[in-house]
């Protein structure tokens, strides 16, 4: 395998910790090195007032730019609630065999849908939105089996039903893509 | 079946093309792009498309005229319009026209990989039968189902024809038997593969829960709701939804359950639309459910409709000679997962456990592997390294912390005290090492 790492930036107002424990599962589920910081990019210039949303595609494109070159995937962490102009929202997206991604946790959470928070759900389910993104990057394409967390999901209770791990399929798959 | 299925995409906006190619291309189909109508029909014209996602309006050939051609050239290709609101009864006729669908933009993700995995479904549908007579027998994605024996092998047996059908399922089986393994089996092995297979474990399902869990609501049904929430039959649609101790449901949810099986369809909670839901239902339970139906406890209209195949999952106790293979298998998973070498059992070791009981079926071996190998010695596993397998004297119950302790110092001596090596292995950071070692006072033993 090539010598890679991974870089998560946050643009959000997210707790140390919480950032830490994040990073410490992606390195063990990827098994590579990963770094934290903060956002170096003001998101307001993102913001479609037409549809009260962030951009998704313009974010991911200025973050690609902006990304370093070589072996590092970089994925951005939001709060808010992203777009991209053909859908009404996206929990994230990324570059296909590329460098880059972005997750957001603003459709994650319970409260979007009236039910309790649920702080440990919100948790997990961006968790896999992280690694299904980053699992992009990689050139992995979405996955059939029903628990692999490289299965597509548009709800988040799609989220829920699936594990935050790639299956063996998925795993065989990264490790060849990776040599 | 993804992987062989073309989607042309046609659209003048640049920022359409480009999202719609990057969701298609992380779904596993070939896309490919074309930015007005002319351009299209000229692609059109040198390969076939399976799947054409034209806009209504485009400048120069709108969308409508681009279809008629389109069908001129290949009849077979799946046309689906893209409109705005504006532009819905141009979509209508596009449709009269023979169009598949039409879809207004902007589209709930939701909404989209619906639409493309029915029309899919259907191109896969066509090439499946003529390809029938190739086809081989093999069950895909069952890796973690192991056995080798005839009882389990019967099972495969039945997951397969069963898998084939739409019949609903019960599976029965003591708990650690891995029932959802086997319904997640069928559902990959069938044609409804492609949509989701959806789990509810009804025994934790409070009946206060269960209708916006069920079938979900609209958005400002309640305070606080901003967005649709889709039900668990809706999510269900096009594949399987699951129902995990379905002995342990209410008589009000058994009526609840009936009703929606019968109809297929429901309302969401706040919503006045007929949702209608093409699901596959299996069960599962370790109870027996024709002993409830005759004390009462269950509805027998109910159970019949749920009982049209049943498949028993054997207990270890009645395929002992399948206890080396999941040994093996478990030692492989876990060992793997620990990034550790796999290591070998001890013949004396398996031996005991081939006499064992294991009441807690697959599930017990599991757990059991699985603390083997971290309270092992890294080299193979033992008898000793099973609760079985210590003697009476030997009867101190071991806390959780003397557990890590061990474990932490068989990896450090492993790496040398290599800090980033051991931690990578441990699957934990650097800092969080470091806090270990100091609160367990660690130190390299010199030799
Ligand atoms: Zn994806
Ligand atoms: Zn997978």
């Amino acid at each position: 395998m090539k010598k890679q790492s991974i870089l998560l930036i946050s643009f959000g107002h997210f707790e140390n910790d919480f950032l830490a424990k994040i990073a410490d599962h992606i390195a063990s589920e990827f098994l590579l090195p990963v770094q934290f910081e903060e956002n170096p990019l003001e998101v307001n210039e993102f913001y479609d007032p037409t549809r009260r949303q962030y951009d998704g595609n313009k974010i991911l494109k200025k973050l690609n730019s902006l990304s370093l070159q070589g072996d590092t995937k970089t994925l951005g962490l939001f709060e808010v609630d992203l777009f991209i102009p053909v859908l009404t929202y996206i929990f994230g997206q990324a570059i296909f065999k590329g460098n880059t991604g972005i997750a957001s946790l603003y459709r994650l959470k319970n409260e979007q849908y009236g039910m309790k928070p649920d702080e440990k759900l919100l948790f997990d389910r961006f968790e896999k939105v992280i690694i299904h993104e980053l699992g992009h990057t990689f050139g992995l394409v979405h996955c059939y089996s029903p628990v692999c967390v490289m299965r597509s999901s548009t709800y988040v209770e799609d989220i829920d039903q699936k594990n935050k791990k790639l299956c063996m399929k998925c795993r065989t798959e990264i490790e060849r893509l990776e040599l | 079946m993804a992987d062989k299925i073309s989607i042309l995409i046609v659209d003048d906006e640049e920022s359409v093309r480009d999202s719609l190619y990057n969701w298609f291309i992380e779904d596993g189909y070939h896309v490919d792009c074309a930015e007005n109508a002319k351009k299209a029909l000229s692609i059109v014209e040198s390969k076939n498309f399976d799947i054409i996602l034209a806009d209504i309006k485009m400048p120069g050939m709108d969308g409508l005229e681009m279809h008629r051609r389109i069908k001129s050239i290949n009849k077979d290709s799946i046309v689906i319009v893209m409109t705005a609101f504006a532009s819905v009864d141009t979509a209508v006729q596009a449709l009269k026209d023979g169009a598949y669908d039409y879809i207004t933009k902007p589209f709930d993700p939701d909404d989209l990989s619906h639409l493309i995995r029915n029309a899919a479904k259907q191109i896969s549908l066509t090439t499946e039968n003529e390809a029938l007579k190739e086809k081989v027998i093999s069950l895909e994605n069952i890796e973690d189902i192991i056995g080798q024996s005839e009882a389990m092998i019967n099972v495969l047996k039945e997951v397969q024809s069963v898998a084939q059908t739409n019949s609903s399922v019960i599976i029965t089986g003591e708990s650690g038997t891995g029932k959802e393994l086997i319904a997640r089996a069928i559902h990959s092995n069938s044609s409804r593969k492609f949509f989701p297979m959806v789990t509810v474990h009804c025994g934790a399902l409070s009946e206060d829960l269960l209708e916006s869990e069920l079938f979900g609501h609209e958005k400002g049904a309640f305070t606080g709701a901003m967005f649709n929430r889709k039900g668990r039959f809706e999510m269900a649609d096009g594949g399987t939804i699951f129902l995990d101790e379905i002995g342990t449901i209410s008589p009000k949810m058994q009526i609840e359950l009936l009703r929606v099986l019968e109809s297929k369809s429901f309302v969401r909670v706040g919503g006045n639309k007929e949702i209608k839901s093409d699901f596959r239902v299996i069960c599962a339970t370790n109870r027996d459910l024709k002993q409830m139906v005759e004390e009462g406890n269950f509805r027998e209209d109910l159970f019949y409709r749920l009982n049209v195949v049943n498949i028993r999952i054997p207990p270890i106790r009645e395929r002992t000679e399948d206890i080396p293979l999941l040994v093996d298998y478990f030692i492989k998973k876990y060992c793997t997962s620990m990034s550790r070498d796999v290591i070998p059992i001890d013949p004396a070791a398996l031996n005991r456990l081939k006499e064992h009981e294991f009441p807690g079926n697959v599930r017990e071996i599991e757990n059991m592997i699985e603390r083997a190998i971290v309270v092992g010695n890294g080299k193979a596993i033992r008898l000793k390294d099973f609760p079985m397998g210590k003697n009476i004297i030997d009867s101190s119950v071991e806390s959780l912390d003397e557990l890590e302790k061990k474990h932490i110092i068989q990896i450090l001596n492993k790496y040398t005290w290599n800090i980033s090596r051991s931690a990578k292995a441990l699957k934990v950071d650097r800092v969080t090492l470091y806090n270990k070692i100091k609160r367990y006072g660690l130190k390299p033993i010199k030799e």
